[in-house]
């Protein structure tokens, strides 16, 4: 039996009189990177936070870790970091990752660690507030490593950085991956798909393909992600556009 | 209900505070500067003496109710309040975390309030010092408390500082400032029975001029009491950790 990190089954989502996502399910084996790519609007991070157990109006069934996500249980293996850089802009980054580290309860050694592995040494004891955009959301990824977790869900971990960084960091996934830990990570850059070992593909709240980055090449007869997502795209909307001649259009994610 | 993390949270709203000077400054200053600015203006006429006692309730309960407010609604649109409850952070940590770091600037703002009042502005105290400052205190944990409600009501700045006029004004002016209770229509004076302000406002009157026994000072506080605890446990309901 494949042990699954993350297991989703019909997963329908509600926002207010809309439905955002149409009843998803995949799996995601542990230790895996899995690159959760689309289109902004496309319904990514909903379907993270449905994941993480913090989004309301859920239905179906979704299994992390062995236990249905949200459980009191997980809050300790569950990495999780939010599109917007969700840590204090008037404390330093020390006194941020210390601050999560007590909630957390881990050994005051890791503060340092993880400070350490986002390459923010430097800036340590600078306040968050100060810091460039990319260091700011580096800040909020160390929070996440805190205590090792089993799974970290990462919303666009890398939007607005330079190309170094992004490198950097999709360096530091797949170290991490190495290590155990499962990840995925939300884009909407393609070309970095090609780091991840599995590529899902989220497009108005379906999944249109769920495969490795050279399958889906493969299929689309393409030589770069972009191409590839452009090509099931067009696929998909020409398929809806067979059966119900109004969808695509009317078919929108709530701001 | 954890310690750690309630301290945890304490410490690391009071080290956010730490960092802004300024804050520090007004939030310690601005409310004896208006007590004094009252003295000031109704020098030789006696009316501080009377609305006095209950300036020293108005002033940090407002003051605090404000602060706690914002900073709590910056904290769930900043998205840090969404990662401290993926994590395992328990809703009355998060609370009683905000409660305690507001309550120990509370006692060090109503300390100040009170010894300005008293030393420096004149005000007649004929009860016990230590009594009108417990009920200072209480009154600015009740700003804190009720500021911590009221953010979770409220979606933008604009709104939680609409709050302020729609929650805080109807008790000041039905606390007995302006015109004693007993005076007010009946109806009136049956809602500001069960305003919390109206009965911190009775218990500082009651120990400036120790015209009631500690008794009754202390069912007062009671009350006092009973509205924050009850404020704090709204609030913790209030907070979801699935969202829309």
């Amino acid at each position: 039996m494949v042990n699954y990190a993350i297991q989703v089954d019909n997963l329908r989502v509600r926002r207010g009189r809309n439905e955002v996502l149409h009843g998803l399910g995949f799996e995601v084996p542990r230790g895996a990177l899995v690159g959760l790519l689309g289109p902004s609007g496309s319904g990514k991070t909903t379907l993270m936070r449905s994941i993480v157990g913090v989004q309301r109006e859920v239905s179906g069934k979704i299994t992390v870790l062995g236990h249905p996500a949200g459980s009191a249980k997980l809050r300790h293996r569950i990495g999780y970091v939010t599109q917007a850089p969700s840590v204090y802009l008037d404390l330093t980054v020390r006194e941020n990752i210390r601050y999560f580290a007590s909630i957390l309860g881990v050994v005051r050694g890791d503060v340092e660690r993880v400070i350490h592995a986002t390459g923010l040494d430097a800036q340590a004891d600078q306040l968050v507030g100060s810091l460039s955009g990319g260091q700011l959301s580096r800040a909020s990824l160390a929070a996440a490593l805190l205590g090792t977790p089993e799974l970290l869900v990462l919303d666009e971990p890398t939007v607005g950085l330079d190309p170094v960084l992004r490198f950097e960091l999709w360096n530091l996934f797949r170290e991490l991956s190495a290590a155990g830990t499962t990840l995925l990570v939300s884009s909407h850059v393609m070309d970095e798909a090609t780091r991840c070992d599995r590529l899902l593909l989220v497009h108005d709240g379906d999944i249109l393909a769920d495969e490795t980055p050279t399958g889906l090449l493969e299929r689309t007869a393409t030589t770069d992600a972009d191409d590839a997502f452009l090509a099931l795209i067009k696929a998909a909307d020409r398929g809806a556009a067979d059966t119900h001649p109004d969808a695509g259009t009317g078919r929108k994610e709530a701001p | 209900m954890n310690l750690r993390r309630t301290l945890a949270t304490a410490r690391r709203v009071l080290t956010q505070i730490h960092h802004d000077p300024r804050t520090i400054g007004l939030l310690l200053i601005v409310p004896s500067l208006l007590i004094g600015l009252m003295a000031w203006l109704f020098s030789d006429t006696g009316v501080f003496d009377l609305v006095g006692p209950a300036m020293i309730a108005l002033f940090p309960f407002i003051i605090m109710f404000l602060i706690t407010s914002i900073t709590t609604l910056r904290e769930r649109q900043g998205g840090t309040l969404e990662r401290l409850l993926a994590l395992p952070t328990g809703k009355l940590d998060f609370i009683l975390g905000y409660t305690l770091a507001f309550g120990l600037l509370a006692i060090v703002q109503s300390s100040i309030a009170v010894g300005f009042a008293v030393w420096v502005c004149g005000l007649e105290i004929e009860g016990s010092m230590w009594l009108l400052l417990a009920v200072a205190i209480a009154d600015a944990v009740l700003g804190t408390a009720l500021g911590l409600l009221a953010s979770a009501f409220a979606q933008t700045e604009f709104q939680v500082i609409q709050f302020m006029p729609a929650l805080v004004f109807p008790q000041i002016l039905l606390g007995g400032v302006f015109l004693a209770r007993e005076d007010m229509p009946d109806v009136l004076h049956a809602i500001s029975d069960w305003l919390p302000l109206s009965h911190a406002i009775d218990a500082l009157n009651a120990v400036a001029r120790d015209s009631e026994d500690a008794g009754y000072v202390g069912t007062k506080l009671l009350i006092i009491g009973a509205f924050i605890v009850g404020a704090i446990v709204l609030g913790s309901i209030t907070l979801r950790r699935r969202t829309p």
